[in-house]
């Protein structure tokens, strides 16, 4: 199991914590690795807390359930520290990355004594800077790239800026806007 | 070699559907299978298939749509889940005395209520008795590789087909997968030529007539040798996709059976998760293993009662729960198997697991694991008619 990274998701309805675990699963896939990437479903409303969930590794993990020893956790949205158990069962030896533009060690008295790495990223100015609205889904990705080593970082930027140009031909300032705010984010990110 | 890819169970579904062609799709959205028939109907709009597509107001009259089809000597397909598929139940019971062999997916969901969206198997396990064939996965990969075996299986024993999958588990989980080339596909799956079909000039006949008790029962007897028939397809149609895939089917899949002491008996997804359990205890030196049940109808018999014949106790996973006060269905007729053939060493228990999408964890599987080897140390099974994992 050492071989396979576990992380987890706490983000609410609308912000994209679903499609930004599609997207590491997708990254890593293009790395070669085995990848899950699975939402936790239910009776989704805008702005109710959810979960999302990643399984990567170089060997498929079978396993089906819900990840509650995560390596990492990710949280997209700040207000869930003091709602959700965000750290319930993060391994020390992993980190957090929360969508803050506080402090690592100012959130630390939130996080129920983790004693692991706490990262911060301030992803909605980001995303509001360089898109002009509040999307801090890629940002939260790009940081949680940085901060795991899951996928390598370079590759990371080439397969995603591929995917935007795609996903966005008919509207180029989109491209842009969002690898700046993904390139921002891996610079920007802090860490106790 | 194949063609790597990363897909939900529902996406590869559609691409198996896609790859396919088949001739009519009669669908009516429901949560958690509504992707299929969504991405499906993409590829008809784009011209990637040349299926007539039918949007109708039901489940019912989704299913009656593929039975008019079916009859006319179309392949016909549709996908559903939970209460969809119950809705359906009138119209399954026609399909399979018609002897139509039309491919349904399932995502599996329960059935209301309380109402909840999430994955048990109760929904197929309400219609068990309609008289189709049944295959269960537990990976995205074995829902597109029953998906693509499911027609020449039906067609071969002119009976309906479920390829069922769980719910948001694998159906909306994005996996690794491994998928099959169009042309191998087709050149695979082959031509449907029925015998005998409505639109066939040559030969006027009659679908779903009235039958009287002079002919009633013949047919239901014709039906049930039609499922006794099915174990030998499967097993075939299985051995010529393991020689294009390599990769290996059969009406159960054992996992560390060859000199387990204590086993569990489970379908679908969450034998991925035994599958770690197992591979732990093993570890520490516990000799436990597993079937998986792939084909629940025809109901795999012979192979169940002999993989577990040599066991000292063993637990039936089932995630539905027949409410007769005793035992869950797949618990039923795995020890009617053990039964009929003369086998009753083995000490057995009833779980019921999982109902409304209540996550199975790792722990779970190795709880089912602690009990049964108390079970074998004393010989006592106790409560045979167990619970897991809920607050009582």
């Amino acid at each position: 199991m050492q071989d396979i990274i576990e992380i987890r998701w706490h983000g609410r309805g609308g912000q994209g914590a679903k499609t930004a675990s599609l997207l590491l699963a997708d990254a890593a896939f293009h790395t070669g690795k085995y990848v899950q990437g699975f939402p936790e479903y239910g009776p989704e409303r805008m702005g109710a807390p959810i979960t999302a969930y990643n399984r990567i590794g170089s060997e498929r993990s079978t396993v089906h359930s819900n990840i509650y020893f995560p390596d990492y956790v990710v949280v997209v949205d700040e207000s869930l520290i003091t709602s959700v158990d965000v750290t319930a069962g993060l391994k020390r030896t992993g980190a957090i990355v929360i969508n803050s533009g506080k402090s690592p060690s100012s959130l630390k008295p939130f996080l129920k004594g983790f004693e692991g790495r706490i990262c911060t990223i301030d992803a909605n100015r980001i995303s509001e800077e360089e898109l002009g609205k509040n999307f801090p889904n890629i940002p939260m990705l790009a940081a949680i790239v940085k901060v795991s080593g899951v996928v390598d970082a370079a590759k990371f930027v080439q397969d995603m800026e591929a995917s935007f140009r795609h996903k966005f031909a008919s509207k180029p300032q989109m491209i842009e806007g969002n690898m700046r705010a993904l390139k921002r984010s891996m610079e920007e990110v802090r860490e106790v | 070699m194949g063609i790597r890819e990363r897909l939900s169970g529902n996406e590869a579904v559609a691409y198996a559907m896609k790859q396919i062609n088949p001739d009519a799709m009669g669908a009516y959205p429901i949560t958690p299978s509504t992707e299929i028939p969504q991405y499906f109907s993409a590829y008809v709009d784009n011209g990637e298939v040349d299926t007539e597509f039918i949007a109708v107001e039901s489940e019912h009259s989704a299913m009656s749509a593929c039975i008019g089809a079916q009859a006319a000597g179309c392949r016909a397909i549709s996908a559903t889940s939970s209460c969809g598929l119950i809705y359906m139940a009138e119209m399954l019971y026609v399909a399979a005395s018609d002897r139509l062999p039309i491919t349904l997916a399932v995502s599996c969901r329960a059935l209301s209520g309380p109402i909840n969206i999430n994955n048990d198997h109760s929904d197929v396990m309400a219609v068990r008795d309609a008289g189709w064939l049944i295959l269960f996965a537990e990976t995205n990969q074995e829902a597109y590789d029953n998906y693509l075996q499911a027609m020449r299986i039906g067609e071969a024993v002119s009976l309906p087909i479920m390829i069922c999958q769980d719910g948001f588990i694998t159906s909306h989980a994005i996996e690794n997968i491994e998928l099959v080339e169009t042309e191998k596909v087709r050149e695979f799956v082959g031509e449907y030529r029925p015998k005998h079909f409505l639109l066939n000039p040559d030969e006027p006949i009659a679908v779903g007539p009235y039958s009287t008790p002079v002919y009633y029962m013949e047919t239901k007897r014709q039906q049930a040798q039609a499922t006794l028939d099915a174990r030998a397809v499967i097993k075939n149609v299985a051995q010529e996709f393991a020689a294009m895939t390599g990769r290996q089917y059969g009406l159960i899949e054992t996992y560390q059976m060859d000199d387990a002491e204590e086993a569990i008996v489970i379908i679908g997804s969450s034998a991925g998760t035994a599958r770690e359990a197992i591979k732990q205890l093993r570890r520490l030196g516990h000799k436990v293993g597993m079937i998986k049940v792939r084909s629940f109808r025809p109901f795999p018999v012979e192979e169940i009662a002999a993989a577990l014949q040599a066991v000292k106790a063993f637990a039936v996973m089932d995630k539905d729960d027949s409410f007769n006060g005793h035992c869950g269905p797949l618990f039923a007729e795995t020890a009617a198997a053990l039964y009929a053939q003369g086998i009753s060493g083995p000490k057995g228990i009833s779980y019921i697991y999982g109902l409304g999408g209540r996550d199975v964890r790792v722990e779970s599987i190795q709880h089912v694991f602690s009990e049964l080897e108390k079970i074998a140390q004393t010989g006592n099974p106790g409560a045979t008619y167990r619970y897991l994992d809920v607050r009582e």
